[in-house]
């Protein structure tokens, strides 16, 4: 009796359901579709894909509801500091719930074109976007680690998802071995860390380096588990040398899961990456070269690599790559602390690039999408020759986005890629700036092949017989979404930046 | 605001003539023809507006249009003209019509016509931009437009010109976009300190320390260099002009690379003044090395087009040579010649233009004795190819002798060498004319047409400017050196330069000019 008594007592953490919400939604909307899935017969055409769109903006506007509650009452942390709850989250959260959205409507006919339908993809969209939302929310590395690891296995098996295209299962096991490879570094980084500071929470590992690691000035345990955990977010953000993953599974999954990953994947793997560095203020004088090369590294091996390609969804992943060096600029100018705080113009390019890049990806492997035909093999340059003739909006449209990639005024990629520069020059690392600018010459050429192909390419003999390319409507509306957002965000950047944090 | 925004207009315009023409339907040619050549005329129209209601004694930027577009980083809509660019403007505004109406891309009208609008709204807009920003996305949305009709309309190795032409240009841009950005956080030259991209203001208020300014100036001037082109990233200019479409070319020689020439003055001089003063001697270097490199290789090139793109290195390097010497006559001889070089090379690059349409070559070597075939063409290609050269009576001698008159003092030796580049024009231009046209025909050119009147007709405007220009450049002249002085007492008040009194005759005019001002003020 006594000890029923002592149970009924066990204080449970409180719980703020509301400040949890989106995480919720995904997992209910996941839970349901599953489920009910399971036991109703397939449902109608398009059903799916506008179910998990539906999810994505129950979810979506549960972070703008939360986004006004921490204008209101400040930001806070969650189930006992596991989670934390402020703007860069949430923010973050948005971005990925933008990316679901959008990939369920590049998904819909695609899977009806390859025979595959089902709803287990969707399904997984939603899981892998809740572990994302964990990452880029967690306030813990044990917790960003099962975040991290939700979203990679999602991934893992999205990649592989294609069952009559023998390239996607190699990339779904390709990047398992890989993802698992740098989870473990990841792990072994958070053991370190807990190690040399007696705790994985963000918030004790700081009050921790004042009482303990101060005095001592015994830090090696914490600076080689910093090491490791950027190891592991390199690998997942694509950083040039962890990258060699990213071009062989970005060609070989699925079109869709490949904008997927671009976007979400990119978002939470950095946002993570922002918390970790956040947490670890005092070591920033340490870990900001590392950022500062990998960035360097990232910049020029990505524009370079992506100069020989002949695959444009191989080339695509290369200018991911060097996207992902302009987003680690932006985080290098972020880890110039203010105090305890991040540079908070760095961290705001950051998450404008992620947004803007999120959506951008989105529209182009949509095109992709389409233009890849039936059995989605049909991405290499050739697939682009003459769709100009044969398609000129969705040529007009992928040329706005490419143009956007490339940084062009007037597109969203242009406001995306000034603001990292102005962060960077802000706080005087001009060479980096410099650096980025003209690998994103070196990177422009990419997109130019492409429009070449679409534009000026002369027909060949056989063209005619290739299977016409078709745009389905929730594709092309994913597209023209994404085309809208790039002009009204470049020709008006400050409804972006009025909002961002 | 009350008044008329003239400006805002020129670049809404064009670009909107441009979405039109694009939105229109394939299948109605005429229709899309018609309202390319409209927008164009009403552009042009007021770019003489412009002109007429410009008043010339005033060295201010006029018909100013200020309105805030990105107030998170301190950005505006800020446009103006004065005296350095209402010029260009107004050469910008001439030359689309007439490219439009006069040059024939051969296919797919509808989205040529629909890229020239577009770029004629880049072009407007960087000439009449006061905002760091904004002149960036004008100078860099051009390219689009250009690669576009480069490698969609032009010769056989066009993908090629048309990247190098982008990716050149891009790399320049590359730095230019971290010197704007670094040149706004540093000055801080809004209210109370905040960032701002505003010219005047940075000009007017920053004080960079010298070094800093240096930097800054170098990560500006590297943009332009290549614009202009200036030796040695001269490279990409003599393929592109010569892959490009005629209209293309007209274009690129008559106003884009004037961007860069603008560029030079307006965002080099006016913003670093310390700075310019300190980098002369490089600059008037490589302005004189591209006079008489863009001289001899002129001289040697065997395709007629690629003959006039190297002379275009050549006069450009004038104008980089008068910009730098730095005094009031040299630079107004460089604004002068930017408006000359345009009328000029651009009417050389349509009549070459109109020798491939007829001969499908431009090689100098298979053509011959067009003179006795085609003797009106002949003597208006006579004209253009004098004023090209610069022999007095046409706009080209005005600008290249304003400018070593007035550098003469400041940067003699320069001087002395730029000025053998006049005589190499005259030997590569001429060498060029006697092969084409003496001699008698062989049976190839013994067809060659006369010129038609439509052809006829688009040349009168160029040939009636540059005689007009030059029997009588006072007028213009009046107009560009209120604002050429003000720049230049803007550069002795920033920096340790003087420029020397001149005691030179030759310079009555623009003295007697001074007076008129002084009594009026």
């Amino acid at each position: 009796m006594g000890a029923l008594f002592a149970a009924a007592t066990l204080q449970g953490p409180k719980i703020d359901w509301f400040g949890i919400s989106p995480l919720l939604v995904l997992l209910g909307g996941a839970m349901v579709l599953l489920v009910v899935g399971a036991l109703t017969p397939a449902w109608p055409k398009r059903m799916y894909a506008l179910y998990t769109a539906g999810v994505a903006v129950a979810a979506g506007v549960m972070h703008v509801l939360l986004w006004h509650r921490i204008d209101d009452k400040g930001t806070a942390t969650l189930v006992s500091d596991a989670l934390s709850l402020d703007k860069t989250g949430v923010w973050l959260g948005l971005t990925i719930c933008v990316a679901v959205f959008l990939v369920a409507f590049l998904t819909d006919d695609y899977l009806r074109r390859e025979g595959l339908d089902g709803l287990e993809l969707y399904v997984l969209y939603m899981l892998s976007a809740l572990g994302g939302l964990v990452m880029v929310a967690a306030n813990d590395l044990v917790v960003l680690f099962l975040g991290l690891e939700i979203l990679s296995i999602a991934l893992y098996v999205m990649a592989a998802s294609h069952r009559k295209r023998i390239k996607s299962q190699e990339s779904g096991l390709k990047y398992f071995v890989l993802g698992g490879f740098s989870s473990a570094f990841f792990l072994y980084g958070i053991a370190l860390v807990y190690g040399g500071a007696g705790s994985t929470n963000f918030t004790k590992i700081v009050a921790e380096f004042d009482t303990t690691i101060q005095n001592t000035g015994n830090d090696a345990l914490v600076l080689a588990g910093i090491a490791l955990l950027l190891v592991g977010l390199a690998f997942k953000v694509a950083a040039v040398p962890f990258h060699f993953w990213s071009p062989d599974v970005y060609e070989g999954a699925p079109t869709p899961v490949t904008a997927f990953m671009a976007s979400a994947g990119k978002a939470a793997a950095f946002g993570a990456m922002l918390r970790v560095l956040e947490a670890l203020p005092q070591w920033s004088a340490d870990y900001r070269p590392i950022v500062w090369t990998l960035g360097v590294l990232t910049l020029v091996g990505g524009a370079v690599m992506a100069v020989v390609q002949r695959n444009v969804k191989r080339m695509l992943a290369f200018s991911s790559i060097s996207h992902a060096g302009f987003i680690l600029v932006g985080v290098e100018a972020a880890v110039h602390f203010d105090g305890a705080n991040l540079d908070s113009d760095g961290v705001s390019s950051v998450l404008v690039y992620l947004l803007v890049y999120a959506v951008l990806v989105m529209g182009t492997f949509g095109v992709v999408t389409a233009v890849g035909r039936t059995g989605d093999a049909a991405t290499g340059l050739d697939g682009f020759r003459g769709l100009a003739k044969q398609k000129p909006m969705l040529a007009l449209g992928m040329t706005v986005l490419l143009l956007a990639q490339a940084g062009v005024p007037l597109t969203s990629g242009f406001v995306a890629k000034f603001g990292v520069i102005t962060a960077a020059v802000e706080v005087r690392s001009y060479a980096i700036a410099i650096i980025a600018m003209v690998s994103a010459v070196i990177a422009a050429f990419l997109y130019l092949r492409i429009m070449i192909s679409m534009w000026i390419a002369e027909p060949e003999a056989g063209d005619d017989a290739r299977e016409p390319v078709r745009v389905p409507l929730l594709l092309g509306v994913a597209i023209a979404l994404s085309v809208s957002f790039t002009l009204v965000v470049g020709f008006f950047p400050d409804v972006l930046l009025t909002i961002a944090p | 605001m009350t008044e008329f925004p003239i400006l805002t207009m020129l670049v809404l315009v064009p670009a909107i003539g441009s979405l039109l023409v694009a939105a229109i339907s394939k299948r109605q040619p005429d229709l899309v023809k018609i309202i390319a050549l409209l927008t164009s005329v009403l552009t042009g129209a007021m770019a003489l507006w412009v002109l007429f209601a410009f008043k010339s004694e005033d060295a201010d930027f006029q018909f100013v249009s200020n309105h805030s577009w990105i107030d998170q980083w301190g950005i505006s809509w800020h446009l103006g003209v004065d005296g350095i660019s209402l010029f260009l403007v107004v050469l910008t505004g001439v030359l689309f019509p007439l490219v439009i109406a006069g040059v024939d891309p051969h296919h797919d009208h509808k989205r040529y016509l629909s890229w020239m609008l577009m770029l004629e709204a880049g072009v407007m807009g960087s000439f009449i931009s006061l905002d760091l920003f904004l002149f960036f996305v004008f100078f860099e949305i051009v390219l689009v437009p250009m690669y576009f009709l480069i490698g969609g309309w032009g010769y056989d190795n066009r993908v090629y010109a048309a990247t190098k032409f982008f990716l050149f240009t891009m790399v320049g841009s590359a730095f230019m976009l971290v010197g704007i950005i670094a040149t706004a956080v540093l000055a801080k030259a809004g209210e109370n300190g905040a960032v701002t991209f505003d010219l005047i203001k940075i000009a007017e208020n920053a004080d960079f320390a010298s070094s800093t300014g240096r930097w800054l100036f170098f990560a500006f001037a590297i943009a332009f260099a290549v614009k202009v082109p200036l030796f040695p990233l001269h490279t990409w200019l003599p393929d592109a002009h010569t892959q490009a479409p005629t209209g293309g070319s007209v274009i690129l020689a008559g106003v884009l690379l004037k961007m860069g020439t603008y560029g030079l003055l307006r965002f080099g001089v006016y913003l670093f003044p310390e700075a310019a003063v300190w980098a002369r001697p490089l600059f008037l270097t490589l302005a004189t090395i591209g006079i008489i490199w863009g001289a001899i290789a002129a001289t040697m090139q065997t395709d007629l087009k690629r003959l006039v793109a190297y002379s275009s290195v050549a006069h450009l390097g004038f104008i980089v040579l008068g910009t730098f010497a730095l005094t009031t006559t040299a630079i107004t001889g460089s604004v002068f010649q930017n408006v000359a070089h345009g009328l000029s090379t651009g009417a050389l690059f349509l009549m070459v233009g109109m020798i491939y349409e007829r001969r499908h070559t431009r090689e100098i070597a298979k053509l011959k004795g067009l003179q006795k075939v085609a003797p009106v063409f002949a003597g208006v290609f006579m004209v253009i190819m004098l004023a090209s050269i610069g022999v007095p009576g046409l706009n080209g001698f005005v600008g290249e002798f304003m400018v070593l008159i007035g550098s003469f003092a400041t940067a003699r030796w320069w001087v002395v060498v730029a000025a053998m580049g006049v005589i190499l024009a005259a030997l590569y231009m001429l060498w060029a004319y006697q092969r084409v046209f003496h001699g008698e025909p062989d049976d190839d050119n013994k067809t060659f047409a006369e010129l038609k009147w439509k052809e006829g007709v688009l040349l009168l405007p160029f040939v009636a400017l540059i005689v007009f220009s030059g029997v009588f450049p006072k007028p213009i002249l009046n107009r560009i050196q209120p604002s050429v002085d003000k720049l230049i007492e803007h550069v002795e008040a920033n920096s340790d330069w003087q420029q020397p009194q001149p005691a030179d005759p030759v310079v009555v005019e623009p003295e007697a000019h001074d007076a008129t001002e002084e009594g009026e003020g």
